[in-house]
């Protein structure tokens, strides 16, 4: 028995219509393959971009030593983290974004005269966490290894801009400044805290 | 019986496009939002712009230290006020730094370094638990308080630039006299807060 070609129509347009295709993660497809996808996600996501600027801040002040370690560090941790993250898929709090804000911008707001050891801790935790947020996002197919290594890529050229450009910095109103932009990366983090206490997160 | 391919072409035109989970909708109106907030009301303004002309006139390191200050503990009253904890007089409170800060200014006040920033911090506080509790939801919460409080931070350095007149003889009565008019500014906030 044949269908009346309406039905047809209509069934085949229902059919189309409830049936949504792919759900894409904040993934931002550039066309170009997954490893400038993952360029591009870090490139506009400043809940990564930003405690990785003021990861490369802090280590630019102390100097170019601090420099290399965060320049080489932060990526592999990154790497790292993002295997696991990629392996696990699970859920991490939003508040870990926001406390990286805080840690991160207060410390270059205070100037902390740390050791070279804990610029290494701090880019490692810094790495391990942010790139697990990042690997448990990246779930399309395809996308996992090389994504995250085009994040990881993106994270060594800010490093390496940010840090180069801070460590010759030697008048105090220029370093001044670089310490106000501190202050503001941990007023952001303090705020978002408190978006993300009143939102249940 | 031809109206059936046009059906099913308009019902593939109608159709769900993909499903982007975490869309990212209404990101630069967040910006935007938070960027035009503390600039929205002009005891907020004057009260930032007093910070950094205060700052200018004290000099290093208060000069840097001032500003640094007050958008960390403000921020810090801004998270107080979106957790929903009530903070009593902040409209007086806001009042005061005005009026505190304009003084500060007019009198050229130089007080021990500690009391300056405890002093700011104090009125952070005030300003920030206002600008918490007014936040509209909705909005990007980051971009909104990144556009907050590089707006904050701006209004200071508008201060600070200003205030650099103080190292001429006419600066430093210019710089008096503006330090009057946010004071006589604060004296009419007082009364609409308490009137």
């Amino acid at each position: 028995m044949r269908l009346p070609h309406r039905l047809v129509a209509v069934i085949g347009g229902l059919a189309l219509t409830v049936c949504p295709s792919r759900a894409e993660a904040h993934l931002v497809t550039t066309g170009l393959g997954p490893l400038y996808d993952g360029l591009l996600h870090f490139a506009l996501t400043p809940e990564d971009m930003v405690p990785v600027l003021a990861l490369a801040l802090l280590a630019g002040l102390r100097g170019m030593s601090h420099g290399r370690r965060a320049l080489f560090v932060l990526p592999v941790a990154w790497l790292l983290g993002g295997a696991v993250g990629l392996t696990v898929h699970g859920g991490v709090s939003p508040l870990v974004t926001s406390l990286s804000f805080v840690v991160f911008g207060g410390l270059v707001a205070a100037d902390a005269r740390l050791p070279l050891g804990a610029t290494t801790l701090l880019a490692a935790l810094l790495g391990l966490g942010h790139g697990y947020l990042n690997g448990s996002s990246l779930t399309q197919p395809g996308l996992g290894a090389m994504g995250l290594l085009g994040i990881a890529a993106a994270v060594f050229t800010l490093v390496a801009l940010a840090a180069s450009f801070v460590v010759p910095l030697r008048a105090v109103w220029a370093r001044v400044i670089v310490r106000v932009a501190g202050s503001w990366i941990a007023a952001i983090g303090l705020l978002l805290i408190g978006w993300a206490l009143r939102s249940g997160a | 019986m031809r109206r059936g391919p046009a059906l099913a072409l308009l019902a593939v035109l109608v159709s769900a496009s993909s499903a982007h989970a975490h869309v990212q909708q209404g990101q630069a109106a967040g910006f935007f939002t938070g960027l035009g907030h503390p600039v929205s009301g002009l005891d907020h303004v004057l009260a930032m712009i007093a910070v950094g002309l205060w700052g200018a006139q004290l000099g290093a390191p208060a000069l840097w230290l001032l500003p640094v200050t007050f958008p960390m503990v403000m921020a810090l009253g801004g998270m107080v006020g979106l957790l929903g904890v009530p903070l009593p007089g902040v409209e007086v409170g806001i009042a005061a730094s005005a009026i505190l800060l304009g003084l500060a200014v007019t009198s050229a006040l130089r007080p021990p370094l500690a009391a300056a920033v405890g002093l700011v911090g104090l009125f952070g506080i005030f300003h920030g638990h206002a600008h918490g509790t007014e936040l509209p939801a909705g909005q990007s919460a980051l971009l909104y308080s990144m556009g907050f409080v590089m707006a904050t931070g701006c209004l200071h350095g508008v201060g600070i630039a200003v205030g650099l007149m103080h190292r001429w003889p006419w600066g430093q009565t210019l710089l008096r006299a503006a330090g009057a008019v946010v004071t006589l500014a604060g004296v009419f906030f007082m009364w609409r807060a308490i009137a």
